[in-house]
């Protein structure tokens, strides 16, 4: 195969990488644009092993490829959907380390013909490649634990925090001045220095961040990931990797961009981390006043049977306790009764983008029920029943309506001003941003405490209590 | 008073200044459109009027037709005047029903009749009628359409249109129930079994609702269908079934009707009808589209389908009629069939309609100031929506939103919006020219296959960028894998790299790096596809 069919391949793999992307803008195509990645996929793949690899290389090739090939299958398939972030942030870090890797092999690589100006501008081009490839891999595994839970997901405030991040940054400079300078050997000690730094710096910016914000943290290593592969392949001069890496990184910094908006705060407040820390005090003074009004599961299986129209929103709480399925079936039960059943999702519900949509899917509620935000707003006047499972931020009416709270401006799901709202909570401690929510004591509201799954599960059980009693 | 008379007409300048203080005069003519029996105030109205602050003045005979006798207005205290010419001329605002027409015995337009600078309130359809509109115009009138009223929440008490519709749709279901030859419920007596009538109500609106409502009451199993699925909660609340096609189209329009839709669903709406026009007794189709000619709904075959003795009736025969084969105005017999077309059935239940259009006016004036405070108010929304000549000016079609106020209150508005802009732009400039200096400073030290490159970096870039704003919020997860597994491409980088000597540092490095990078591939790619499966409607 020659060089220019080998060129025409990549065109047509990036073709098919754009198809792919463009196929997941709607569910009906949303599977066409898988097959056309994995076809893309093994044009590039076929290609480069004909041309670009020597025969000798081939049974090392095949003895990396195919291991890989089944490890990622194996995970794939028994991942859980509820711990889909973690599986996302841990990929995200094998492409940095990867690009790392790719790097160091193309600095140690032998034969280098380029000279002058082309010979820095490759130079320039590894070091950015491992650099941003580390900051990947190191902050990945740290999203990573912190969504396992191994870290805790409080965000670490060390002092002087923002001045460590850029003494770190301005040692990664002069150490690239001294990469561009020395020789082969003084060049892989001030590469290696970096590389150590790089990982560094991943970890701090990765810990400032706390739980709530993996959604922006998330897309933004996506993003990152993406151009780690696309200063590989400058440094290869390589345009399948270049146009690959492109559209890659403007994803994830798309996604990043919408999470940030969803949550009315700049991308770098959100990447300087350390969220409600200075303003916790000052919200403790508009405390909200009145009082709550519990309810029990009978109570709550009740005000569901006497609906018209419901709306679910769900939240982290209810990936956490595993409640999608029951909640899927109640959604089933009720539309059987002709009940209108919809839910609403804001933005940052969960840990990562989309998050609550792909769990409700796992659980068989059909996609067109569930609704963004700012489809679902405006009709909760109209709405009989709000039940919020595990959501508490996104929910807060102090966003709207106290302009000192620190979420103040953030848009929120209007569940109160439905006619009743049903809040499913652990127990009236205050979510992630650590404002107390006036919802919670709003006279229309009942406050269902305990385990979300435990309590989804015994309404259902009262609905079918009463169904098999209808049918006698 | 005084005060009051002189203020308003400082106001609006409308009238001429009130020579001696008295109370605004309404007057109510006598319909004299062929057939109308609807009067435009009932002696009920009346008495609201002059609650209003309004004098009532009205034409002798003009509420016959309704049962309303001038003894009966004169026992409200309303000043009866025996000629059509008195009364035009003596009103200060004159409330109709049917839009001005030759008046048949003076042989003089009615616009004619009125003064100059007079105000009329009544249905005016004023994009049907240009010409009226234009002659209202000379006569520098000031006209309010009750049918342009806007069809809002605030606006619904004044809405005439609705409750014309609502009394049309319940006369339909009886002018139906008149000509069907069978009892509408089903009844076991000694004499045998009655099977219950169908009838099938195509147009769920407000007329539609309501001749479901009294199919329903009188016993029938009434079947409806719309085009707009929203109101298929309310025709169900009414005890009907609500027909579906399984096609995903949602013809909502605006105001309250229905859009034109497309080939494939009208097909599948035409089979249906077919289907249904062989099994029910009675059509009733409401079906309007505003300033088109009704949608041909009943073919000619679908009426010869149909039982012998069956009804149709058709509630847009005046705009051409959603059947084939119906003839305006009249009842006429196809194949067994009879197919009433009558376009005036609100004025076939006089008294009842014109107790509720009286209503509509009264609420209007209400909202207007009542006899007191009576202003043209251009900036209220319901007024401007209803308000078709301004002192001989047309103002029709209403601006989409209301007309901007020359009132000093929005000016301050741009002032502080003003300099966030600018602030904008300015940012943008700075980007714009620092990204130009950029390429420039690229453009003069890179070597060309670097620039090559650079290009390909660049629309790569404005591609993901273009691509990925399609991608529906659902689907950021999926997207997330997908994007993740098309990022493991970085083993291509690896596998460049691998044919050197087996155990150089390069070598290995690459192959390592394949082997996580196959990983990513692998794993971002099934997940995806496990996830995207889930997804079911």
């Amino acid at each position: 195969m020659n060089n220019n069919l080998l060129m025409v391949a990549y065109i047509a793999a990036s073709a098919l990488f754009i198809l792919s992307l463009g196929g997941l803008s709607n569910q009906e195509t949303a599977r066409r644009g898988n097959m056309f990645g994995i076809t893309g996929m093994l044009i590039a793949f076929v290609a480069t092993a004909i041309a670009g690899v020597h025969l000798n290389a081939y049974p090392l090739l095949g003895a990396v490829i195919l291991p890989g090939a089944i490890i990622g299958a194996i995970v794939a398939s028994r991942v859980a959907m509820t711990s889909m972030p973690e599986l996302v942030a841990i990929l995200h870090s094998f492409v940095g380390l990867a690009a790392v890797l790719v790097g160091f092999a193309n600095f140690l690589s032998p034969e280098s013909s380029l000279t002058g100006i082309e010979a820095t501008i490759h130079q320039i081009e590894i070091y950015i490649g491992i650099f941003i490839g580390a900051v990947t891999f190191t902050g990945s595994i740290i999203a990573f634990g912190k969504l396992r839970g191994v870290i805790a997901s409080k965000p670490l405030m060390l002092p002087a925090r923002h001045f460590l991040n850029l003494g770190m940054l301005f040692a990664v400079l002069w150490l690239g001045y001294e990469f561009m300078g020395g020789s082969l050997l003084t060049g892989l000690q001030a590469v290696l220095g970096m590389t150590a730094i790089a990982c560094v710096l991943g970890v701090h910016l990765v810990m400032a961040i706390g739980g709530a914000d993996m959604p922006v943290v998330i897309s933004m290593l996506n993003s990152y990931s993406g151009w780690a592969a696309a200063a590989a392949g400058f440094m290869l001069s390589n345009d399948l990797l270049i146009i690959t890496g492109a559209l890659v990184g403007s994803s994830g910094a798309i996604l990043s961009y919408i999470m940030c908006r969803a949550m009315n705060r700049s991308f770098i407040s959100v990447i300087l981390g350390g969220f409600g820390a200075g303003t916790g005090k000052a919200s403790q003074g508009s405390q909200p006043a009145g009082e709550v009004t519990p309810i029990q599961v009978e109570g709550a299986a009740e005000l569901l049977e006497n609906a018209r129209s419901v709306v679910i929103v769900p939240g982290y709480g209810m990936a956490v306790a595993q409640a999608q399925y029951p909640i899927s079936e109640i959604t089933k039960r009720l539309r059987d009764r002709g009940v209108t059943v919809r839910f609403g999702i804001h933005p940052v519900a969960g840990r990562m983008p989309g998050h609550m949509n792909v769990l409700l899917a796992e659980a068989n509620v059909p996609y067109d029920i569930v609704l963004e935000m700012d489809e679902i707003n405006h009709d909760f006047p109209e709405t009989d029943l709000v039940l919020v499972v595990g959501a508490n931020d996104t929910i807060n009416s102090s966003a709207l309506e106290d302009p000192n709270s620190p979420i103040a401006g953030m848009p929120v799901m209007e569940v109160w001003k439905a006619n009743t709202v049903i809040v499913m909570k652990r127990s009236m401690a205050s979510g992630y941003a650590g404002v107390d929510n006036p919802v919670f004591y709003k006279e229309n509201t009942r406050m269902l405490f305990g385990d979300a799954r435990k309590n989804v599960d015994a309404i259902l059980g009262h609905l079918s209590v009463q169904e098999l009693a209808a049918s006698r | 008073m005084t005060i009051a008379a002189e203020k308003q007409s400082d106001a609006d300048g409308q009238y001429q200044p009130a020579a001696e203080p008295r109370r605004k005069r309404v007057g109510i003519p006598k319909e004299v459109f062929p057939n109308e029996c609807r009067v435009a105030a009932t002696p009920d109205n009346v008495k609201t009027l002059q609650k209003l602050g309004f004098d009532v003045l009205i034409e002798a005979g003009a509420g016959t037709a309704a049962n309303f006798l001038d003894s009966a207005y004169e026992a409200v205290g309303c000043e009866i005047v025996s000629s059509a010419e008195a009364l035009w001329s003596s009103a200060d605002i004159v409330l109709k029903v049917r839009p001005p027409a030759m008046h048949p015995e003076l042989n003089r337009h009615e616009v004619d009749l009125m003064p100059e600078g007079g105000t009329l309130i009544s249905f005016i359809y004023p994009a049907q009628n240009k010409e009226l509109l234009d002659h209202l115009a000379q006569r520098r009138a000031t006209v309010l359409a009750m049918d342009a009223v806007p069809r809002i929440s605030r606006a619904q008490k004044l809405d005439a249109l609705s409750s014309m519709a609502n009394i049309a749709g319940y006369r339909a279901v009886i002018e139906a129930a008149n000509h069907f030859g069978r009892f509408f419920t089903g009844q076991i007596t000694a004499a045998g079994k009655v099977p219950p009538a169908k009838v099938l109500v195509i147009g769920a609106g407000v007329a539609g609702l309501a001749a479901i409502g009294t199919a329903r009451g009188l016993g029938a199993i009434v079947r409806a269908f719309d085009t707009r699925p929203v109101v298929k909660e309310q025709v169900q609340s009414l005890g009907a079934e609500f027909l579906e096609l399984h096609f995903e189209e949602d013809g909502t329009g605006q105001g309250g009707y229905a859009k034109v839709m497309s080939k494939e669903f009208i097909e599948a709406e035409m089979a249906l009808f077919a289907a249904q026009a062989k099994d029910v007794d009675i059509i009733i189709t409401t079906a309007l589209i505003p300033g088109k000619r009704a949608p041909v709904l009943i073919t000619r075959e679908m009426v010869e389908s149909m039982k012998e003795g069956s009804v149709i009736v058709d509630m847009a025969a005046e705009q051409g009629g959603n059947c084939e084969v119906t003839q305006p105005g009249q009842v006429s017999r196809h194949h067994g069939v009879t197919i009433i077309g009558f376009t005036d059935l609100p004025s076939r239940m006089a008294s009842q309609s014109s107790q509720l259009y009286g209503r509509n006016l009264c609420h209007l004036l209400d909202d207007m100031g009542g006899g007191e405070d009576y202003k043209v108010d251009v900036e209220d929304e319901v007024v401007r929506g209803a308000l078709v000549l301004h002192n001989g000016e047309i103002t029709y079609p209403p601006p989409k939103p209301a007309t901007p106020p020359p009132a000093p209150t929005p000016a301050p508005a741009p002032a502080t919006i003003a300099p966030e802009p600018k602030a904008n732009i300015n940012w943008g400039m700075i980007s714009i020219v620092a990204a130009g200096l950029a390429l420039v400073g690229i453009g003069s030290v890179a070597p060309e296959s670097f620039l090559s490159h650079f290009t390909v970096f660049v629309l790569a870039c404005f591609v993901g960028w273009q691509v990925i704003w399609n991608v529906s919020p659902a689907l950021h997860t999926p997207l997330m894998s997908v994007t993740n597994a098309i990022s493991g491409i970085i083993i291509i980088g690896g596998m460049l790299q691998i044919s050197g000597a087996p155990t150089s540092a390069t070598t290995i490095l690459g192959a390592i790096a394949i082997l996580i990078g196959t990983i990513n591939i692998a794993g971002g790619f099934l997940v995806t596809q496990r996830m995207l499966k889930m997804f079911q409607k």
